[in-house]
């Protein structure tokens, strides 16, 4: 037929593998040629993707041997600066004895001085125990900067959230509303999920400032101001109480809607719920000794007693003489405030809107209900004959989260989701496992600075779940004991500690210095941090010695990157295509709305170079280091390799669980739980790379409450208590910070001074909406427009401007104004322009967009690179044309005169604050170098980079050039 | 006679470019390539590729339209790239009307490109020959694929399913029940190009409510003692009118 060779896909190799050109985790298969990679797409039998895949999947060859790839080990050059990536090659023998000799001092000593932070690296569940095992608190990965406010609002308020926690149910939702998602995340499921939905005749409602991707095919668009999404859901909760749409039996049932609060406001628990000293409490940890009022005896009694029904609002005084009321009537009366036309005046969404958005949500709800017939019981003991579901279906990320006050806004949604009933119930809201958890979960971070000590373990872990502040890791004197300060009374609940704030900390020395710091994929130096050109700085800040202010740091990456140019000692890991790795059960698993799923890769190709994968790094040093769970008690190494610790590790001696939870037991025939079994890798192998539970129908739904499916998660050791998972409407986790910071209790911990009264302000046990911590500083007719960024669904993070086909899509980006906004400001369409906030500028291009509300301007994020870094030539658009939004944003907000400075940061969870910065626009001179503004001095190339001279790039697979 | 084709349904295209790049990888090292890359790590980079997307904004702001729209060979079955084609490179395959160049005769001349009014066809600047869209033909054609996967990569990627492939003469395909119940139309039909390429437009779900539908009998303030009846003895017209 006249087109080239017709027999070459002859001896071609399928390899089944898991996706990590993002974090989404689709299977894939990876097509070879003489061992080239020569076509990946979608794995059918894939329970993720089924078959499909997206733009950054199928460009996986591009990655695969980009010129900007590692292969040896460097040092960085004597003498030289950081920054300047002057580097040597050494051996990995070199590389391990550094690192040992200088680790193993730190852990006998003070094992504080070694903190390890890790970006978006799926690998929590080994690197926290490689962390803890050395004795470091001073361990997290990215989730402080990237969507915390997400994970926590939500966990702590229905014991799950979005994306591989729960998600929306679009197979039977007919009402679906997506605030503020980015799009490069959990990108496939979203995809295949909406195109069903929109073909099953569902309505899509989308709430974003900027109409991109995912918005761009909703049946409704409805533009909304950065940051004020949580005064849109509070007024879309005060309509719907104010016209009675809420599912009152839910309320009832299954949260703490009718739970009475203490409201004696001298009482030591004021604003707790009260417990009843006659019954048992059950479970301690979450005492169920709760009372409602009952509404047909007209008195307190114990919560779920057969036969009764409580009061949802109303005031009550308890026979002790304590005046008492139902959280809910709480809930009212906080909201009464939040009408339609307030929020209209804050979001700028028209109150008419406002209203009706509720009443579709409240009438689709309440009107359209699904009846399944699937018998279930509920952990009280009632049968029930079929599942109902409501179905309004909501999803979020960062666009709620990335804000200073994203907590408050997380907690809102999740109220708004469970008044209208749609909790774990079809078409709404839908668990996946692990998930439900209990508010909060059991795991805590230690408590006291005793929990770290020379030569031993971390006592507890890292990161976990506090409860109230005697589970603050903080010392005596209230003062943090990590260096992020997670956990602290600065950020009580950082359960994803702070990334964005380690740097900074160990640059100013506060709390403390610290002496090596490992970073594993993030970038530091660019896009991952919020203000980038500080960190280079101090980076490379020397004290009066001339020594280095954090005085060692190592690298570890796949890629020549803008981070690399600044480490120490920087570490080559190898892609995806060639390890071995997990989705693990202890970390975040691949599972569905119906049941847990776990999944590893395999390695499809050898490693190039001398790569080595970061996870046998750690085991590696581990073995070397003497960590316990990794040695025998003599000291020799126990696992000879990452595949084996996978393998035979065991959460404790003889406890069957394991990073696995497949083809457990030595013939594979467990799951969940079962002794370690020697064929585990090749049964996943088999089985396209996954392992999928499917629960019965009837452990299928209103997990929280559901007594079959609790005993199988507990039996299963998913969950240590069967206790129902209430959902927090009123957080009592909240009021027990709150009454620390009124001086509350003689016993109990109190914020320091300084602090006192931020703590007080937003633990509230309510969500409530407040401007994001820098709108309350910023002078706003300076500063007027909000300046945000979206994930484009062709690129992940700054990782694949490194790809010649991704990079042809995005090769530099602009700033999208709306064109009324220009006009004002005399700006045409492609102008160069300056944009300023209160802690930077840069210059960058125009692009007008009607797509956009125009009190924002937005751009895609990481499109912009230093110059020359992940090996691109000196004059790449990405670097001459594109740009980094970061250098318009702080780490800290203005101090006050008298005042500590403060983190840019959610004072919740420490959640950085993006999303927050506030800007100007205008028009760049004439005479200006038509280049975006700062540039840096271009990187030069790395020794062992594969590098790229030609003009052309004529990729066609199994030529043999790149084996 | 057949005429394969695609139907790209707009109404659920999220411009992801699934399609883009997985056309590239697959032809790339398919029979129809290598497509090469001009600058691949540098300034301007340059690349042959067989299928994008466009996004276009339709509409003042806050009626504002963000809309994606995927373009390759429409593989028209009156393809006007074909006859202006001074060595025949340029044909339209018989047995199933794909649009296809043979690489042998082709000389590179831009005529067909010229011709073409939808700018589908992209000269490989590296092999100086003219390369479009096969609609895989190397996957269709290839028996050693299961027969699942005898399909254009585009359409395999398809997240949201946007691309339907199949045969627009058979009236009882996939495609032809698309195109004839979901308003499927052809760009730029004036041309009299009969393209086979057709596309579903944006379809809007909106849902109705009348003001009666919020208020019920059992609205669960009731319950609670909001929404109450009157006291008994509160002031009514009873009491004051006598007539």
């Amino acid at each position: 037929m006249g087109l080239h060779a017709d027999s070459i896909d002859d001896n071609l190799e399928i390899k089944n593998t898991t996706c990590y050109m993002c974090a989404c985790r689709c299977g894939i298969r990876v097509h070879l040629r003489n061992g080239e990679v020569r076509y990946i797409d979608g794995n059918p039998n894939h329970p993720l993707n089924g078959g499909v895949i997206c733009a950054k999947g199928a460009s996986g060859a591009m990655k695969q041997y980009s010129p900007a790839r590692l292969s040896q080990p460097l040092m960085r050059k004597p003498g030289s600066d950081r920054g300047s990536a002057e580097f040597a090659e050494i051996t990995w023998d070199k590389a391990f004895e550094v690192m040992t000799e200088r680790l193993a001092k730190i852990r006998a000593t003070d094992p504080k001085q070694f903190a390890l932070f890790t970006g978006r690296d799926q690998m929590q569940a080994l690197t926290s125990l490689f962390a803890r095992q050395f004795g470091t608190p001073n361990y997290a990965a990215h989730g402080g900067f990237c969507s915390v406010n997400m994970a926590a609002g939500m966990i702590y308020t229905i014991g799950g959230s979005f994306w591989e926690f729960g998600g929306p149910d679009l197979e039977r939702a007919r009402l679906f509303i997506m605030l503020g998602t980015a799009e490069d995340h959990h990108s496939n499921p979203m995809k295949i999920a909406l195109s069903k939905f929109k073909r099953n005749g569902g309505k899509f409602i989308s709430i974003n400032p900027v109409r991109t991707g995912y918005s761009a095919i909703a049946d409704e668009w409805v533009p909304i101001k950065p940051g004020t999404d949580g005064a849109l859901l509070l007024a879309l909760i005060h309509e719907l109480i104010a016209q009675g749409l809420y599912d009152r039996d839910f309320l009832v049932r299954y949260t703490n809607a009718g739970q009475l609060v203490n409201q004696d406001s001298l009482d030591d628990r004021f604003g707790l719920f009260v417990e009843d000293a006659a019954t048992e409490s059950v479970n301690e940890m979450f005492p169920q000794n709760k009372l409602w009022w009952d509404r047909f005896t007209n008195l307190p009694v114990a919560t779920h007693s057969p036969g009764s029904d409580p009061f949802l609002l109303g005031h009550f005084v308890l026979a002790c003489g304590t005046p008492v009321v139902p959280a809910f009537q709480l809930l009212e009366e906080r909201v009464r405030q939040y009408t339609p036309e307030w929020a209209s005046g804050v979001t700028g969404i028209p109150a008419d809107s406002i209203r009706r958005l509720a009443y579709e949500m409240g009438v689709i709800a309440r009107d359209q209900k699904i009846e399944l017939q699937i018998p279930w019981t509920d952990s009280w003991g009632n049968e029930h004959e079929t599942v109902t579901g409501n179905p309004v279906a909501f999803h979020a990320m960062r666009g709620l989260a990335a804000h200073s006050n994203g907590f408050q806004t997380t907690r809102a949604l999740a109220i708004l989701m469970s008044l209208l009933g749609t909790i774990d119930r079809p078409g709404g809201f839908r668990h996946k496992a692990p998930f439900p958890r209990a508010i909060p979960p059991s795991a805590k971070p230690p408590n006291s600075p005793e929990a770290v000590k020379p030569d031993t373990p971390l006592e507890g872990l890292p990161l976990g779940w506090p409860a109230g502040p005697d589970d603050l890791f903080v010392d005596e004197q209230g003062s943090p004991v990590r260096i992020d300060k997670g956990f602290s009374w600065e950020y009580p609940l950082s359960v994803h500690g702070l990334m964005h704030n380690v740097i900074v900390n160990a640059w100013r020395k506060d709390p403390y210095p610290i002496d090596t710091l490992l970073i594993f994929m993030a970038n530091m130096a660019w896009n991952s941090s919020m203000n980038t050109v500080q960190v280079r700085e101090m980076l490379n800040d020397k004290d009066e010695k001339g020594d280095y202010k954090i005085p060692f740091l190592i690298v570890c990456d796949a890629f020549q990157s803008e981070i690399t140019a600044f480490a120490d000692l920087v570490l080559p890991d190898t892609t995806y295509l060639e390890r071995y790795d997990v989705m693990s059960m202890l970390d975040r698993p691949i599972s569905e709305f119906d049941g847990p799923i776990d999944s590893v890769r395999v390695p499809v190709l050898p490693p190039h170079g001398a790569c080595k994968p970061f996870q046998e790094v750690l085991i590696e040093l581990a073995g070397r280091l003497g960590l316990p769970a990794f040695v025998h008690p003599d000291g020799s190494r126990r696992f000879c390799d990452y595949p084996d610790f996978i393998t035979r590790y065991e959460t404790e001696p003889g406890s069957g669980i394991g990073f696995l939870a497949g083809w457990r037991g030595s013939n594979g025939e467990k799951f969940m739980k079962g002794e370690p079994n020697p064929k585990q890798w090749e049964m996943y192998a088999k089985n396209n790379c996954v392992f999928h539970y499917k629960l019965p129908d009837s452990y299928n739904y209103m997990r929280n409450w559901n007594k079959g499916y609790m005993e199988w998660a507990q039996r299963m050791r998913i969950r240590r208590f069967t206790d129902p998972v209430l959902i927090h409407l009123y957080s009592d986790v909240m009021q027990r910070f709150r009454l620390a910071a009124q001086g509350k209790g003689k016993k109990a911990r109190h914020p320091p001074e300084h602090l006192r009264e931020r703590i007080e302000t937003y633990f509230d046990p309510l969500p409530f909406y407040y401007e994001p911590l820098e709108d309350q500083l910023v002078d706003k007719v300076a500063y007027p427009l909000n300046a945000v960024t979206q994930r484009p669904m062709a690129m992940y993070h700054s990782w694949d401007s490194q790809n010649a086909w991704l990079r042809q899509i995005h090769t530099h980006n602009y700033l999208y104004v709306n064109p009324a906004l220009a006009q004002q400001n005399d700006i045409q369409d492609g102008d160069w322009i300056w944009v300023e906030s209160m802690w930077g500028k840069v210059r960058c291009m125009c692009r007008y967009s009607e797509a956009v509300e125009p009190g924002t301007v937005w751009t895609w994020n990481g499109i912009g690179k230093s110059s020359g870094a992940w090996h691109l030539e000196p004059d790449a658009n990405e670097s001459q044309k594109g740009f980094l939004l970061n250098h318009l944003i702080s780490d800290v907000l203005p101090v006050e005169p008298g005042k500590q400075c403060i983190s840019n940061s959610d004072p919740v969870t420490g959640q950085a604050g993006w999303y927050d910065v506030r800007v100007r626009i205008s028009k760049a001179d004439k005479e200006e170098l038509k280049q975006s503004w700062p540039q840096f001095a271009p990187m030069p190339e790395l020794p062992g980079t594969r590098g790229f001279k030609s003009r052309w790039l004529v990729y066609f697979a199994g030529k043999g050039e790149l084996k | 006679m057949t005429q394969l084709a695609l139907v790209i349904d707009l109404n659920v295209c999220v411009g992801c470019h699934a399609c883009v790049t997985s056309c590239k990888s697959w032809n790339t090292s398919g029979s129809a390539g290598p497509l090469a890359d001009a600058n691949p790590y540098g300034a301007d980079p340059s690349g042959t590729f067989f299928n994008r997307v466009q996004t276009y904004e339709v509409g003042q702001f806050p009626d504002t339209e963000t809309v994606h729209f995927p373009k390759s060979c429409l593989h028209c079955e009156d393809p006007p790239c074909v006859p202006v084609c001074p060595t025949g490179a340029s044909y339209k395959r018989e047995s199933d009307g794909v649009v296809l160049v043979d690489y042998d005769k082709c000389i590179g001349c831009n005529y067909c490109s010229w011709a073409c009014p939808y700018g589908a066809r992209e000269l490989d600047e590296h092999r100086k020959e003219m390369s479009k869209c096969t609609l895989c033909v190397d996957r269709i054609d290839n028996e050693a694929l299961p027969k699942d996967d005898r399909k254009p990569a585009c359409v395999m990627a398809c997240p949201t399913q946007a691309r339907l492939f199949g045969d627009i003469h058979d009236p009882a395909s996939e495609v032809s029940v698309a195109i004839r119940e979901q308003g499927g139309y052809q760009l730029m039909p004036e041309w009299g190009t009969r393209p086979s390429n057709h596309y579903l437009p944006r379809r809007k779900m909106v849902i109705q409510l009348q003001d009666d539908q919020a208020g019920r009998v059992d609205n669960p303030l009731k319950v609670d003692g909001k929404l109450l009846k009157p006291r008994i003895d509160e002031p009514a017209l009873d009491d004051v009118t006598s007539w």
